[in-house]
């Protein structure tokens, strides 16, 4: 089909609603967030028009880099293990009659339906030493005594993954769900076993799709701030638990906005970088 | 015995039977197509003989050994889907060589055998494009080649041409009988196309409502159907009552068909008799009488609607042996006892 170049300004037309919303709930908070960045703070107060580096300066010291780091490790940790758990998981799903699927589908859109900080108090009290799930290890006879299992890093973990599990099923899903089932019956006639399909058939042919569903996990995981201070120590914590305490604690906007628009960069260029490795790894 | 064989196969989702006591035994290097209108349960027959689905009751075995419980992916068979189920995220040598791969075959030995089978199948040189830049029925060929890659002891074909214009189908009839034949491989092929049947089998299986009609080669079908389901399924043909008169000789719409007996002790049966057996004479002189209603001059052939005995009967002829005759006017119908085949009921 061989589209007409617009014409007039009514040939814009279509454009004008996403670019609209684009434009007030992208570029504007966006723009302002950068904005006040360069501000300089007021002492005890807020902040009046300026424009100052010192902001981005703070950071810049091997405890913001340690901690940017620490956020990143995170989230990627949080990503490949949802990914890895809800591949099998979807995949099974898909293969269940339409009655199970829908159940289970409900199920995983309840756990949606949960705020970050009843997730965060649920785990902590499941982790915890009085009434936590130690005690059931312990009357199976495979631990001594109760501990707890928080706050640590694997209990943040825990909570994030079960936080971002029921996403990342219901995007992987639909690609799932239309990826044509007599592949994986066409490999085992050809000598793999189910197994085997899964992940020589299966995997690589939901490339892309794994691809940006990592890149969805990810994202959504910087993006938290209750859980790892509920079930982390301090040293479990991330920017986006600091620019919080920065921006509601301290009143120090200018910084927190500095904070806020790197770490946006630095995921911009990680995801950047990503789609240019799978694009170089899809022509070779 | 060496081939396949199913012993009493049957299988059930829930109540319903998608096929029913099904008994067939295929020598080794046999091409059989099974044949049947639509939901008869051919594909389920041949999903089980693959193994992707379980029989409910029953055995098949395959070179005197019981296959039933072998997991599909020890079968060593080659099967071709309706929906090819080409791998898209590899090229086309890469799909022909999977089976391969999987088993572990060094990379020489892997190229060696993609070339040989891309020149088999005519796509030389093809090995390094994306199998979405096929057309159709090279897509079909790689399929063919991929599932032979390991000259498996067993190729299952369901429907595999049917995604294909006519006539590349045809051409593809041909290749595919070709191929079977100078390969020897035993080959089942699900096809609802009574031409491609003919085409390509050894032996044609007729089903309906999951259970085996008639199992022969495409001539005996076509000659000697079993029962009116065959009769009325292969080809068009008459379907007419018959009734033993007291001296036990054969008689429809009362005249007397010289030399044609029903078997002994039955009173009435239905025959079946093909639209190019019916000849047309003269009314009179012992034929059945008729009346022509339409006349349809194909070119190649000429079909003729004679009305006798309250029904309608065909007959099919030549341009060159064409009957000179016009709506409306008498005939007489002759009809030679050895083209009567009398159907079971
Ligand atoms: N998984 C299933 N669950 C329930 N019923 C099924 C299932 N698979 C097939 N059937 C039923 O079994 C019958 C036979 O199906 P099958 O696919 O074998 O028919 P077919 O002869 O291949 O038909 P077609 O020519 O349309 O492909 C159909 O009535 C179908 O509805
Ligand atoms: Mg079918």
């Amino acid at each position: 089909m061989k589209r007409e170049r617009p014409q007039s300004i009514a040939d814009y037309g279509p454009l004008f609603f996403p670019a609209g919303m684009l434009l007030i709930f992208f570029v504007v908070p966006f723009g302002t967030m950068i904005t006040v960045s360069f501000f300089q703070r007021q002492e005890g107060g807020f902040y009046t028009p300026a424009f100052v580096l010192s902001n981005y300066e703070r950071f810049l010291t091997p405890f913001f880099g340690g901690v940017l780091s620490f956020s990143l490790m995170l989230a990627v940790t949080v990503a490949i293990c949802c990914v890895v758990l809800a591949l099998p998981f979807t995949y099974l799903l898909s293969r269940l009659s339409r009655r199970l699927q829908v159940f289970w589908l409900v199920a995983l859109l309840s756990i949606l339906s949960l705020s970050e900080v009843i997730i965060g108090f649920a785990w902590s009290t499941l982790l915890s030493r009085t009434g936590g799930l130690s005690n059931l290890l312990v009357a199976v006879g495979l631990l001594n005594q109760p501990v707890a299992l928080f706050p640590s890093f694997g209990a943040v973990l825990t909570g994030m993954i079960y936080q971002a599990l029921p996403y990342t099923i219901l995007v992987l899903y639909p690609a799932i769900v239309r990826l044509d089932p007599t592949l994986m019956e066409a490999a085992r006639t050809l000598g793999s076993s189910p197994v085997r399909a899964f992940f020589n058939v299966l995997v690589p042919a939901l490339r892309n799709t794994i691809m940006a569903t990592l890149i969805m996990v990810f994202i959504f995981a910087l993006g938290s701030y209750l859980l790892p201070q509920i079930l982390g120590r301090p040293q479990h914590w991330t920017l986006s638990v600091l620019i919080t305490d920065q921006a509601i604690y301290q009143s120090n906007m200018p910084f927190a906005a500095a904070m806020a628009v790197f770490l946006v960069l630095v995921t911009l260029g990680l995801v950047a970088l990503t789609l240019l490795v799978g694009r170089k790894g899809e022509k070779a | 015995m060496s081939g396949l064989v199913l012993n009493d196969v049957t299988k059930r989702f829930g109540t319903f039977a998608a096929v029913e006591n099904v008994r067939l035994s295929v020598p080794h290097g046999t091409f059989v197509c099974l044949l049947g209108p639509s939901g008869c349960g051919k594909t389920t027959l041949l999903r089980m003989i693959a193994g992707l689905e379980d029989p409910t009751n029953g055995a098949i075995l395959l070179d005197g050994a019981d296959i039933t419980n072998v997991p599909t992916h020890k079968r060593n068979l080659g099967m071709v889907f309706q929906s090819l189920a080409l791998f898209p995220h590899l090229t086309v040598g890469e799909n022909i060589a999977y089976p391969l791969r999987i088993r572990g075959k060094p990379r020489e030995e892997q190229k060696k055998r993609v070339d040989e089978l891309l020149s088999l199948i005519h796509l030389p040189g093809y090995g390094d494009r994306p199998v979405s830049k096929l057309s159709g029925g090279q897509r079909q060929r790689v399929a063919i080649a991929r599932a032979l890659a390991l000259s498996p002891r067993l190729f299952l074909l369901d429907e595999p041409l049917s995604a294909l214009d006519a006539k590349l189908r045809e051409a593809m009839q041909v290749e595919l009988r070709q191929l079977q034949q100078k390969l020897g491989i035993t080959t089942i092929v699900v096809t609802h196309d009574q031409r491609e049947a003919m085409t390509m089998a050894d032996t044609v299986v007729v089903m309906n409502g999951g259970h085996i009609r008639q199992a022969a080669s495409p001539v005996e079908i076509y000659r000697k159907p079993a029962d009116t389901f065959v009769a009325d399924f292969i080809g068009s043909t008459n379907l007419i009552e018959t009734a033993a008169d007291s001296s036990g000789a054969a008689t429809i719409f009362g005249h007397r068909v010289q030399g044609l007996a029903l078997p002994a002790g039955t009173q009435r049966a239905t025959i079946s008799v093909r639209p190019e057996d019916v000849h047309l004479t003269a009314p009179g002189s012992g034929a059945i009488d008729g009346t022509v209603t339409f006349v349809r001059d194909l070119g190649g052939t000429i079909e003729t609607f004679v009305e006798a005995g309250g029904q309608q009967i065909i007959a099919v002829s030549t341009p060159r042996e064409r009957p000179d005759v016009a709506a409306g006017q008498k005939v007489g119908i002759t009809l030679s006892p050895d083209v009567c085949v009398v159907l079971k009921q």
